[in-house]
């Protein structure tokens, strides 16, 4: 006989959500720290953060202007890729033949390796072009957009539908007035999605050919070379790339979902 | 779409690309559509349009046809053969890459799930990790492995692109577990607690298998991302032997023998397929845990 | 088969409430309940009365926050593991990847019964119900009706003296629903369980239950409890009489709080 317990649902209070992150972020780091500077445990290639940290700051101009080469080669071939997906995601929604086309193509372009393109693709845009490595990230962002454009004009709801043509709208409304807002938040994922894979399709692409510039020769030479701290230091502005672009449009794709209708 | 019929769409995409291919080289621009060029500087301008003369841009046929011929010249085999070793070299590098990915991954999303705060220390750090470009620490692997090599456990090059390819590898595969272990729908964790059963019970019998439509195309992506990885760190270590190297080599010689360099990225493309192509396999003999999403 | 000659369930003063971003919500206050071993209880009421909450208290999915509760004598937690109850939902919850047979042994498996033990209960099980021809079907292949009737026998599995059903049939249609009353009702006479059922609707309650326990929202409380004395008649025959009529108006009044003037009497 006994009364039932008080019980307090085991909920971990919601600054954690911050802290937890940072704590093992910082944990990293100074296991880091120790292994290279204090212990001298670490293999030769693995740089100090205290040396990476200097020639960050040190060489932060040229880092700045790769930086720069391969974020615009990204930026490019996003907009090119989700124009291209877009359109494509459109023309597949309303014909069936475009639709059975690409099906298989798209899939398989989501598997390859795309990135093995690069050689050819400099080959024939010629060697000092940035077009080659904006093919390849372009083709890198198509992927996600078209998958996720392609699922979000599929997602009308067939109630919304029949109150559409129940109010005699016409195609055109029809697509300003439904269509378009229910496939928008895809567009968003499809984008956020696409924004990290054309960075490191952009990146990835440096190391097969192409002019001297950009984040991943110079890490790729640097490497090399032995200066894995300026290698290191680079590498950081890859990362703030990453970064940048994923806030920006998942914040994108946030703003986007709160408004739709359930 | 039934299979066969998909198929056949398949096959006409890809006739349809080849088309496009050729329709392009009869009707572009011979030196390409570059905007911006200023007279007298070569190299100026941003080319648009890529070269339409056999160097840059080799008939189909051509390409084919180069697969069937020698390598190098002489008595060596058709380029084909080295292709298709190279090709099956990655693939297995990739394939351990793969499993030692998949079962890394699993692990985190496993702890991830049981636990929270796992969850929010470490899931940031997982999605920032593959921010990290491959090349900046593909050194640091093969130089760790070399020395571990020299300090008596035997550790063949390869091993180390395996595991930089795991790297890539490891992040699909632990949010697909993450949130797949998260998926079943309240009603069946109730039902499990009525029962009185436990973690790991309730792990085996309702989480596991509910999570396997989310594990599928998690370890697909896995399989692909294996395949870049390796190929990425074949060449960033400078491996003999695999589809990466010869690449970049055929890619060198691409002046004289512009059809050649299409043969390792045929290859390549193969390699991705037949890595996807098995992993769907495994999907098949799980059919019947994917009965799920229209019943409760 | 042995019943527990203990109360089935002995509610006093239980109370809940959930913390919400608004405040604090009163899903529950002050319940005073028993339901004896072998005793059908309905518990009936608008929405937020709280009879569902009443009965995940009693299953132990949710904790109380006041009062004790006692399901044949132990908390309910340790009723819960000790596995003195089956439990059917609205949804029939079974899991999609396996067979009838397994959703229906998914119980006796957790509990480390034999696999001999097993095939043999869910044949019993599966005949009591009506679906042993069903027992290598998939759930995406049966109908909502022959879903719940699994579900209804996974219930059943482990020979519990308690039966917790939440609105197993709101899902279904009508004629599906006469049907499964008549073969829960024969079901639950048979193996001599207790119930105790949370519905929506007036009908099935009375023809149901033993009682009917009335409740209504903000907060969630009982206000009466209605003894149906129905207990000679099954099936059409109960649903055609005078005596079932003049219970559901009963149960409707309380309900409504108010008495419901009827044409004949006025």
């Amino acid at each position: 006989m006994t009364a039932i317990s008080t019980v307090v649902e085991r909920q971990l209070p919601s600054w954690l959500k911050i802290i937890a992150p940072i704590t093992v972020g910082l944990m990293m780091l100074l296991i880091w720290f120790l292994a290279v500077d204090v212990f001298a445990v670490a293999p030769r290639a693995l740089p100090s953060p205290v040396a990476v940290v200097s020639e960050l700051v040190l060489r932060s101009d040229i880092i700045l202007e790769d930086m720069g080469v391969t974020a615009t080669n990204a930026l490019i071939g996003l907009a090119i890729g989700s124009i291209a997906a877009i359109a494509l995601a459109a023309l597949a929604s309303n014909l069936r033949p475009i639709d059975g086309m690409l099906a298989p193509l798209v899939a398989a372009l989501a598997v390859v390796p795309i990135v093995a393109l690069t050689p050819i693709l400099n080959t024939m845009f010629g060697a000092s072009s940035q077009f080659g490595r904006q093919t390849v990230a372009a083709i890198a962002a198509f992927v996600p957009v078209f998958v996720n454009v392609l699922r979000g004009l599929r997602q009308t709801r067939p109630v919304h539908r029949d109150v559409l043509r129940a109010s005699a709208a016409t195609g055109l409304q029809t697509f300003r007035l439904l269509t378009m807002p229910t496939a928008l938040p895809y567009l968003m994922t499809g984008l956020r999605i696409a924004s990290s894979l054309a960075v490191i399709a952009a990146l990835v692409a440096e190391y097969f050919g192409g002019p001297a510039d950009g984040i991943g020769t110079a890490i790729a030479t640097y490497a090399k070379s032995g200066r894995a701290a300026l290698a290191f230091a680079y590498v950081a502005g890859a990362i703030a790339i990453g970064l940048a672009l994923f806030l920006v449009t998942s914040l994108l794709e946030r703003a986007v979902t709160r408004r739709t209708p359930v | 779409m039934r299979r066969g019929a998909a198929a056949g769409w398949g096959i006409l995409g890809v006739l349809a690309l080849l088309i496009v291919w050729e329709l392009y080289k009869y009707l572009g621009p011979a030196e390409g559509f570059v905007v911006g060029a200023i007279d007298g500087e070569t190299g100026s301008g941003v080319m648009i349009l890529p070269r339409t003369n056999d160097r840059a841009m080799p008939h189909v046929w051509d390409m084919v046809a180069r697969l069937g011929q020698s390598t190098s010249g002489g008595n060596t085999p058709p380029l084909i053969v080295p292709v298709v070793n190279a090709a099956a070299t990655t693939l297995g590098i990739a394939a351990v890459g793969w499993l030692i990915g998949v079962t890394v991954g699993a692990i985190l999303g496993l702890v991830m799930q049981r636990w929270r705060l796992a969850e929010w220390g470490l899931l940031p750090w997982i999605v920032v990790s593959q921010t990290v470009p491959l090349i900046a620490f593909a050194p640091i692997v093969n130089s760790i492995g070399t020395q571990i090599d020299r300090g008596g456990t035997p550790w063949p090059q390869w091993l180390s692109v395996a595991v930089i390819a795991s790297y890539l590898a490891f992040f699909p595969v632990a949010v697909g577990v993450l949130r797949g272990l998260d998926a079943p729908d309240r009603i069946h964790l109730d039902l499990m607690r009525s029962y009185a059963a436990g973690y790991w019970p309730t792990l085996t019998r309702l989480r596991l298998p509910a999570a396997v439509p989310h594990l599928l195309p998690a370890l697909r992506l896995a399989a692909a991302n294996a395949v870049v990885g390796a190929v990425v760190a074949e060449v960033s270590i400078g491996m003999r032997g695999g589809i990466g190297r010869m690449l970049i080599q055929l890619a060198g010689q691409g002046s004289s023998d512009p059809a050649a360099p299409w043969g390792p990225t045929f290859g390549s493309i193969a390699l991705g397929l037949v890595a996807a192509g098995s992993v769907a396999l495994i999907g098949f003999g799980l059919k019947n845990y994917r009965r799920g999403e229209a019943i409760v | 088969m042995t019943i527990d000659a203990r109360l089935a369930v002995r509610a006093a003063g239980v109370g809940k409430v959930f913390p919400t971003k608004d405040g604090e919500v009163v899903a529950l206050t002050a319940v005073d309940l028993t339901v004896a071993a072998g005793e059908f209880v309905a518990l009936i009421g608008p929405s937020g009365c709280g009879k569902s909450t009443l009965l995940r208290l009693i299953a132990d999915l949710d904790s109380a926050s006041s009062g004790t509760l006692e399901i044949f004598g132990k908390p309910a937690q340790q009723a819960r593991i000790d596995q003195d109850y089956g439990i059917a939902f609205q949804q029939a919850g079974l899991l999609p990847w396996r067979t009838v047979k397994a959703n229906i042994e998914l119980p006796l498996e957790l509990h480390g019964v034999a696999r001999t033990e097993r095939s043999v209960r869910v044949a019993e099980l599966a005949e009591l119900v009506g679906l042993t021809e069903f027992i290598d079907r998939y759930p995406d292949q049966l109908s909502g009706g022959m879903q719940q009737r699994v579900a209804i026998a996974r219930a059943l599995a482990t020979r519990p003296s308690l039966l917790l059903m939440d609105e197993p049939f709101g899902a279904l249609d009508e004629m599906t629903r006469e049907y499964l009353q008549s073969e829960l009702a024969r079901i639950a006479a048979e193996t001599e369980a207790a119930v105790v059922f949370v519905t929506h609707s007036i009908p099935e309650a009375v023809f149901l239950a033993d009682r009917v326990v009335v409740m209504s929202p903000r907060p969630g409380r009982i206000t009466q409890i209605l003894p149906m004395g129905l207990s000679g008649m099954t099936g059409d025959a109960l649903r055609e009489s005078s005596a079932y009529f003049e219970r559901v108006t009963a149960v409707r009044e309380a309900l409504h709080g108010a008495p419901v003037e009827r044409a004949n009497e006025r």
